[in-house]
């Protein structure tokens, strides 16, 4: 427990001042937060939930934590210049865990409608945010959201009242900035009311070169008859650690895509887990990380089939390079009772090199017996001959690989339900695999 | 423009060319048949170079040029084509960017500059015409639920972009009902000229009704064993491959 140990010194003598710079609802689960992490700690690799990803290690070294809320010097509307061409977006930031206020998009949004800092909403609607705050992500489960919940004193809000559409895609852009190794406990809230519908993309960068841990966790409800797109996309430096967990909850007839794109990164554990509660739902969940050096990806998927006549799609691509790792973890529970159920899951990995390790694990547990379910997951290299009949048109080798894995990861970019940010998309990959992500025009956040 | 010495090559250590020796010069057409096995689909893959076989002896020069030391690509560039017997199906490489890149790296090897769109598109659908290709294949991905006759159309419609010197028509009547024979014979045809030479590869005579050539040549055990001119086709037709094989085993 000794990794365990900082964190626990460190609450203890800073408690009072966590709780000084954030509302009472987010304080008001710290305790019992801590008081579950001492029991449990961090989840071990001897932990077959977390074999590939060794998590106290994530944590071990000494990191920084802004728990003073000292404003860090940046102004994100005037170094980010990142955007996505014809894709107009309302933009926000959340700097380190602090949500970035001034020059917030100066719209006038649908009634009703709340965008903003989770900790200042927590304070100007405290009945709203307390009926669902913590309520799905539950720290007595899991050691991660027990640290994440006891030290958290902001992040991102979303709400979306009855009946109304939110036309324009919302962009968060998740800022990592800080000339000390650092930490950042960051936690978005995300509430569809029936019938409503949004957009979120949120994009995950890194301003430095030291060290980062950027723990983050996201509780989604989406009412019954909603229409959510997730897309979370990862494009972070060799120095970042990310750990995040990925709470939905979906109500009857409600559609939700989630869709987790890892295009450069250092350490990422995801979690995403995805309860139906109301029948006829539909949920859709999709990634990809492209990989090479010895970047290290560990997506764990859980979707749980609690009511009958509900369907999912998962569909995960890996490409890769160099002495890179992938894992993949798709558990898919259809309890007793839920039938009618159809799941479907695929799984399918390029490993370009010998030294590139992919660990594919997919979980089917069924207890009901009308139902769809199927998987598949697959290892591989790329196919010579396909690799052969492009060259023997004229096409180079490299340019010929390069056009194959990017076919290969096409169709998670297919399941993008937004036409510019599926353009954006496929030339950020295309861009990836030449090589240039660091060499992003115009943006003076990507390293 | 093409000279053959004493090829031998082998696949997984097993040798299937042991000796081939073929010259042919601009405005030709051979026509390179045997039985099943006999070697043939592996000459045209040593040809086209692939990298699955191994050359150990022997030469091919193509215009002078030492062709067994080129890539794949540059004897693509240099005005090689094969037309494959599988066509392979990649999924997710749309047919138009494929042809894009195609077309636009022999230029770059030319030395010319990228087509413009708009002039890309418009020989995109001259070309497509000579095979009379649906446009909906065009905008799909490569092969990718094509039937038979649609795959090899596809071969022809690509081997019309790239204009090759040398065009190598592997076993391009396997699989082809009559009308899409007729087509894709027509297309190969069109394409023909006093510039460029056709080898083409195939167990039957019935496409040789369609492709006239000037050679025959009868390949057997991994060697051309009888070299003749059309009617030697008509003679294999009629008699079957076996009248060779006694006489070569013999």
């Amino acid at each position: 427990m000794d990794i365990e140990k900082q964190y626990i010194e460190l609450y203890d003598q800073y408690h009072s001042l966590i709780d000084k710079h954030a509302s009472p609802i987010l304080n008001a689960l710290r305790e019992k937060a801590m008081s579950d992490f001492r029991e449990m700690g961090f989840p071990t690799p001897d932990n077959e939930e977390y074999k590939r990803t060794n998590i106290p290690a994530l944590f071990a070294p000494d990191y920084g934590l802004n728990l003073n809320r000292v404003e860090i010097p940046v102004n994100p509307y005037e170094v980010f210049r990142c955007d996505v061409p014809n894709l107009s977006t309302l933009l926000y930031f959340v700097v380190n865990d602090s949500f970035y206020t001034k020059d917030t998009p100066k719209v006038k949004l649908p009634e009703g409608v709340l965008i903003g800092s989770l900790n200042e909403i927590a304070q100007t609607h405290p009945d709203l945010v307390q009926r669902y705050y913590g309520k799905q992500a539950c720290a007595e489960k899991n050691g991660i959201v027990a640290l994440n919940t006891a030290f958290v004193q902001d992040g991102f809000f979303l709400y979306v009242p009855k009946g109304v559409i939110i036309e324009k895609p919302i962009q968060l852009i998740n800022i990592l900035r800080g000339n000390a190794d650092f930490m950042v406990n960051r936690r978005l809230l995300i509430i569809l009311e029936e019938g409503a519908q949004a957009h979120l993309l949120v994009c995950d960068h890194t301003m430095d070169k030291n060290k980062f841990l950027a723990s983050q966790v996201t509780e989604i409800y989406a009412g019954k008859n909603t229409v959510f797109d997730y897309y979370d996309i990862e494009e972070s430096s060799l120095n970042t650690r990310r750990v995040t967990s990925t709470f939905v909850s979906q109500a009857e007839n409600s559609n939700v895509l989630i869709n987790g794109i890892t295009l450069h990164n250092g350490i990422t554990r995801n979690d995403y887990q995805m309860t139906f509660v109301g029948e006829h739902a539909e949920a859709r969940l999709c990634g990809m990380a492209i990989a090479d050096k010895k970047q290290s990806v560990d997506n764990h998927t859980f979707i749980d089939h609690a009511v009958p006549n509900c369907t999912s799609n998962e569909l995960f691509k890996y490409v890769l390079d160099d002495s890179s790792t992938g894992s993949f973890s798709g558990r898919i529970l259809v309890r007793e009772g839920a039938q009618k159920t159809s799941a479907y899951q695929t799984n399918r990995n390029l490993c370009a090199t010998k030294e590139a390790h992919m660990y594919t694990k997919p979980q089917l547990e069924i207890y009901a017996d009308d139902v769809k379910c199927s998987h598949g997951a697959t290892v591989g290299q790329l196919d010579e001959n396909a690799l052969f009949y492009l060259r023997s048109r004229g096409i180079p080798e490299a340019e010929a690989r390069m056009l194959l894995m990017f076919a290969f990861t096409n169709d998670v970019i297919e399941n993008v339900r937004m036409d510019a940010l599926k353009e954006r998309l496929r030339q950020l990959v295309e861009k990836r695999f030449r090589g240039e992500l660091d060499k992003c025009a115009g943006c003076n956040i990507c390293q | 423009m093409l000279d053959i010495k004493n090829l031998h090559a082998n696949i997984n250590g097993k040798e299937i060319l042991k000796g081939i020796n073929l010259t042919v010069k601009p405005g030709e057409v051979h026509a390179i048949m045997g039985p099943n096995g006999s070697g043939k689909s592996t000459l045209s893959s040593v040809l086209a170079g692939n990298p699955a076989f191994e050359v150990t002896e022997g030469s091919v020069t193509f215009y002078g040029k030492d062709l067994l030391s080129l890539s794949p690509e540059d004897r693509s560039h240099e005005g090689i084509f094969l037309s494959f017997q599988y066509p392979v199906e990649i999924p997710g490489v749309s047919m138009v960017n494929f042809m894009r890149a195609a077309v636009n790296e022999q230029r770059k090897y030319k030395g010319l500059e990228p087509l413009s769109a708009t002039d890309f598109l418009r020989m995109m659908r001259e070309k497509r015409e000579i095979v009379e290709l649906d446009n909906k294949l065009a905008s799909r991905s490569v092969n990718e639920g094509f039937s038979g006759g649609e795959k090899k159309k596809n071969e022809i419609f690509q081997m019309a972009m790239l204009q090759p010197r040398l065009s190598i028509l592997d076993e391009t009547d396997s699989g082809l009902d009559i009308d899409a024979l007729r087509i894709v014979a027509g297309g190969v045809n069109k394409l023909k000229s006093d510039q460029n030479a056709t080898i083409v590869i195939t167990h039957y005579q019935r496409l040789l009704d369609y492709i006239a050539p000037d050679f025959v040549h009868v390949l057997y055990k991994g060697r051309i064993v009888k070299s003749g001119g059309p009617e030697l086709a008509l003679e294999l037709e009629e008699k079957g491959y076996d009248w060779i094989k006694k006489e070569v085993d013999k």
